[in-house]
């Protein structure tokens, strides 16, 4: 590990991390780590590791090897130390059915050590962000989905903690719920070290600074999620809309560019059809087969360049080490 | 200190929450009734003391402790909230302390609420007071027992029902080890210190010792110690699991 990964800033970190549930290598290796203001996004397929890993952050699940520190604390050596800067929301968002949100809220208040007005201050303002008001006084068994986890979520802010680790924080949501959760994280990355899991890419786009890819239990990715789209073979590739009988030409004139690597056709409605030029050496080539094409006098409806597919770099990756 | 207060009026506030705390009271109240008068004989027996209520104590505990105790543990592994509960800033030590003192103080207001029993004996005659209040105590220190037992078990499974029965089971042998049935099929074969360590492990005759109005040290102490040993039991027990 470089020096880097120690400096001032790092708050959370992981080091090779395992956990083996008898014969089941439920992790194998992982590390990583997090800085102040770093939202890293956990990736990976369902049974990757990912709930285990982040058990073991937390301090529910002792690991077979590896250590996880927390702002430099132990989790196994100073667990207590450790647990009063972590906020934590368990996968599906487990909370006591018979209390209500501000029963359990104040209860979680109190633990962490809060009393008074101090508590009540608390409190409101977990409320606040994680707009609970209407809900405060039933019990939690009987809300919504999308309340059962703003409860989570309230519950694992509430202390303002240094490093959050949220376990699917926007599942079962509806959209404006998930948009809500987002603007949320969002809104307190800077001050925090956050580690979300999920298995939704168009998340990790959205606020992900970076992302770890995992699967069988190993990090096989770790990187922006501009850097993981790159690995994708759609990024730079460029797709054009012409008529279906221009193809071919297209295929052939654009062959002699060094940089493509294959082509993909989809023929549409109307004698149209989709040609994609797929590149080889990961370079922008927009501009020059677009003008190859206007000097051959070929037809050309639409051109456009395509991003790298989180999606499919993810399947691409997860499916190698399946 | 502060984290097992809390803890335990989470927990108590949670039996209250639902129709579980309720359901438990009335029936303990009802079956000590219907014990004592039925078949204790209570009018029968003519005399002015609690005897008929407190020997039947044992049986009433044998399985209406390990049905508060079976959640304990059981319902948060099973719901998930253990998860959360866990990973709080709290020892393991506090967690386990601040959930059983919690049903001991449930059954502590359930074994209050038999007050009326008390008045009924002054009103018929004049009982030995300090008797009965040392049975009171005998009681729920028993109750104790019972209760550690059963908070042990719930923290092996998440299945309430296999906490349940195991509970029931291993308080029985507890309530029955020092009845000459028992007795009887060890002292063919064991040494005599064996059946008389079986004899010292029963709940019946620390209890019914105290029942007399006896509170000697050595049954307190037993007490006490089996509670003690059974929480750090439950302590490993929760710590193990940690391990997967």
């Amino acid at each position: 590990m470089s020096a880097s990964n120690t400096s001032a800033g790092t708050m959370l970190e992981i080091k090779n991390l395992q956990k083996h549930f008898g014969p089941i290598r439920a992790v194998e290796d992982v590390s990583f780590t997090v800085r102040k203001g770093e939202v890293l996004g956990f990736l990976g397929p369902n049974g990757a590791g990912k709930s285990t890993t982040m058990k073991m952050i937390t301090g529910f699940l002792a690991p077979t090897a590896g250590t996880a520190k927390v702002c430099g604390f132990d989790v196994e050596a100073q667990p207590i130390e450790a647990k009063k800067r972590i906020g934590y929301l368990p996968e599906g968002a487990p909370a006591y059915p018979d209390m209500t949100p501000a029963a359990f809220l104040d209860f979680v208040g109190a633990i962490r050590g809060f009393d008074g007005a101090e508590r009540a201050k608390r409190v409101n303002l977990a409320v606040a962000r994680a707009q609970l008001k209407g809900v405060l006084h039933q019990p939690i068994d009987t809300l919504s989905k999308g309340f059962k986890r703003r409860v989570g979520l309230a519950q694992a802010l509430l202390h303002d903690p240094e490093v959050l680790i949220l376990d699917e924080p926007t599942d079962g949501l509806d959209p404006n719920q998930k948009h809500e959760v987002r603007e949320l994280i969002r809104q307190i990355a800077p001050e925090k070290a956050i580690v979300i899991s999920t298995h939704i890419l168009e998340e990790v786009d959205a606020i992900c600074a970076r992302a770890i890819v995992i699967a069988k239990g190993r990090v096989l990715a770790d990187g922006t999620p501009e850097a993981l789209e790159k690995r994708s073979r759609w990024h730079y590739a460029v797709s054009v809309v012409t008529a279906a009988d221009e193809v071919q030409r297209l295929k052939t004139l654009w062959n002699g560019h060094p940089g493509v690597a294959a082509f993909e056709a989809v023929e549409g409605e109307g004698g149209l059809a989709m040609l994609t030029a797929f590149p080889r050496g990961g370079m922008p080539m927009l501009a020059e087969l677009g003008r190859m094409a206007r000097e051959a006098g070929i037809r050309i409806d639409e051109i456009r360049e395509e991003r790298g597919r989180l999606d499919e770099v993810f399947r691409d990756i997860t499916g190698k080490a399946a | 200190m502060r984290n097992i207060a809390f803890i335990l009026k989470r927990e108590l506030g949670g039996y209250f929450a639902t129709p579980v705390a309720y359901v438990f009271l009335v029936i303990f109240l009802v079956l000590a009734g219907v014990f004592t008068f039925y078949l204790g004989n209570f009018f029968e027996r003519g005399q002015a003391d609690l005897q008929a209520f407190f020997s039947f104590h044992p049986w009433l505990y044998l399985f209406l402790i390990p049905a508060i105790s079976m959640r304990l543990w059981s319902e948060e592994r099973r719901s998930g909230t253990i998860e959360l509960f866990l990973t709080l800033p709290i020892s393991i030590g506090e967690a386990v302390v601040g959930k059983f003192l919690a049903a001991w103080a449930f059954i502590a207001i359930a074994l209050a609420l038999t007050f009326p029993m008390w008045i009924t004996v002054n009103v018929l005659g004049n009982p030995d007071n300090g008797i009965i209040a040392a049975s009171y105590i005998g009681s729920l220190l028993m109750a104790g027992g019972y209760l550690a037992i059963g908070a042990c078990v719930s923290a092996i499974t998440k299945s309430q029902v296999i906490a349940f029965v195991v509970a029931a089971a291993v308080c029985f042998v507890f309530t029955v080890s020092g009845t000459t049935m028992v007795l009887a099929f060890f002292a063919g074969w064991a040494p005599q210190a064996v059946v008389d360590a079986i004899a010292g492990f029963s709940f019946m005759s620390h209890f019914s010792a105290i029942s007399r109005g006896v509170i000697d040290l050595r049954d307190l102490v037993y007490f006490v110690s089996l509670i003690a040993a059974f929480l750090f039991a439950n302590a490993a027990l929760v710590e193990l699991k940690k391990a997967g």
